[in-house]
């Protein structure tokens, strides 16, 4: 087997008997006992999900505010110290390198959070471009643990163990306090469509962290849930994945995250988007459903009669609504809505049509 | 009595008629199982071909047919309720019923233990 990473909470998982995969470099619980049921559990309840393998990249400097603006699309001088943004990061050729948050904690200090799968990408890429810059990059990810608490009632199971009013906190905020008596970034924010919170604390607390919320969720009808149940949530959710509905070739015009994309900045790739807004985007990520019988799945190649227009980004069957879901990058024109195309699925050709996202709504107040 | 595959399928011979479905242990690997394309009835099939796809919530996997023969029967119960094959993999979960056209095939396939001793 390849060399694998593990989260400092490998043993609790292997304990609760989940079913380790690989996942991005990393052997993480891709569900403990039913993804179908840890999934309906956040959706409902209450779910605790390791995800210490993502990546946090801090820059530090007098030009924190001007670096970060100039490698994001979007804009950290428009949001106050304990605000947070999502944004994509771009190459040259304005393609993402990565979707990340920047947490603003001052002028002179903002976290990154990125992909478990790019952290060193992200981290060597950020790193040159800060040569030109008063900052300060430090990887940082290895010594941070982060667990995500979802759910209408992760507030209040949270609010049990927490040193500060977790109600002060709006959506897409921050704050620094303690849960469990450990200090912690407390963060409204999160990646299944559902309230709740992402804690990032010392990698060396995570084991105690854990078992605490795990003795706290039998109460609210909780349960920990794996990266499985996360992939439902996020895709319901409309929320993107980097790797099937991002890549480093696919724009943010492209992905649909225009609204993350302040063109009244400079930052790299900023050329390309210009271009492609004059000239049209000549494909778009969009929502399918099936028409017919069939789970459309990540690859699978899209046909409107003999032409392939497109092909599947991420595709599941979405238990919240017992059907399959699935995004999809369609060339121009058929990513318009009600766009009738058919999905090769193991040879054959099965019919969906371009439908309006997000698939679902959960418990999050709205991104704004 | 049952006989195995190493690609996870499982297959229970009476006479010429054998029922196949996947082992316990693959329905487990599976996950929530939340559709089965069946095969049509009546098509001829050869040992190693892809018999039918059982999808997860996760992902899709093909079944391959331990043996050639006739498709006679495929369980319907699986359209509407394919959670049955994680609840009985090997009982009420079976996928479907061949018409045996090589008995001999038969003497290549494991018995529970060399399955059970591969996993």
């Amino acid at each position: 087997m390849e060399n694998l990473k593990r989260t400092p909470l490998f043993d609790e998982h292997v304990r609760l008997g989940a079913k380790m995969v690989p996942f991005g470099g990393w052997e993480m619980p891709v569900w403990y006992t039913s993804l179908k049921d840890e999934h309906h559990t956040v959706r409902n309840n209450v779910g605790i999900f390791d995800v210490s393998h993502m990546g946090e990249i801090d820059i530090k400097g007098n030009e924190a505010i001007r670096f970060v603006n100039y490698i994001i699309t979007n804009n950290v001088e428009k949001i106050k110290p304990g605000e947070i943004v999502y944004s994509p990061m771009l190459n040259v050729n304005g393609g993402i390198i990565d979707d990340l948050l920047a947490y603003k904690y001052s002028d002179e200090h903002i976290l990154l959070v990125v992909n478990a799968s790019n952290i060193e990408k992200d981290f060597n890429w950020i790193k040159k471009q800060a040569e030109k810059f008063d900052v300060e990059v430090k990887n940082i990810s290895d010594e941070t643990a982060q667990i995500a608490i979802q759910g209408p009632k992760a507030e209040e199971m949270l609010q049990e163990i927490s040193g500060v009013d977790l109600k002060e906190i709006p959506y897409y905020n921050f704050t620094e306090g303690r849960i469990n008596g450990i200090p912690c970034l407390i963060s409204r924010t999160g990646y299944t469509g559902e309230d709740g919170f992402e804690i990032y604390f010392d990698r060396e607390a995570a084991v105690p962290m854990w078992r605490k919320l795990m003795e706290l969720l039998p109460k609210y009808d909780g349960k920990p849930a794996g990266l499985g149940a996360r992939d439902t949530l996020r895709l319901e959710a409309t929320y993107l994945l980097y790797g099937n509905d991002m890549t480093d070739d696919i724009t943010p015009l492209e992905a649909g995250l225009k609204w993350a994309v302040d063109m009244e900045k400079d930052f790299i790739g900023k050329e390309i988007l210009l271009k492609e807004k004059e000239t049209g985007i000549r494909r778009r990520l969009k929502g399918i459903e099936m028409l017919e019988r069939g789970i459309p799945r990540h690859g699978y190649k899209i046909f409107v009669g003999d032409e392939e227009v497109g092909f599947i980004t991420s595709g599941t069957v979405s238990p919240t609504l017992d059907k399959p879901v699935a995004l999809a990058m369609l060339n121009k024109p058929y990513y318009k809505k009600d766009t009738e195309i058919e999905v090769e699925i193991r040879g054959k050709r099965v019919k969906a049509k371009v439908i309006k996202t997000p698939f679902y709504r959960g418990s999050v107040k709205t991104r704004k | 009595m049952k006989k195995f595959t190493k690609t996870h399928e499982w297959v229970e011979v009476e006479g010429k008629i054998v029922t196949i479905g996947i082992t316990e242990h693959a329905a487990e690997e599976l996950g929530d199982v939340t559709f089965v394309e069946l095969p049509e009835e009546g098509k001829e099939i050869k040992k190693g071909e892809v018999l039918c796809a059982v999808e997860s919530v996760k992902s899709a996997s093909d079944v391959y047919s331990p043996v050639s023969g006739k498709i006679v029967e495929v369980n319907t119960e699986l359209d509407a309720s394919p959670e049955i094959i994680n609840d009985d993999a090997e009982g009420k979960g079976w996928i479907v019923k061949l018409e045996l056209s090589d008995e001999s095939e038969l003497d290549d396939l494991l018995t529970e233990e060399e399955y059970k001793n591969s996993l």
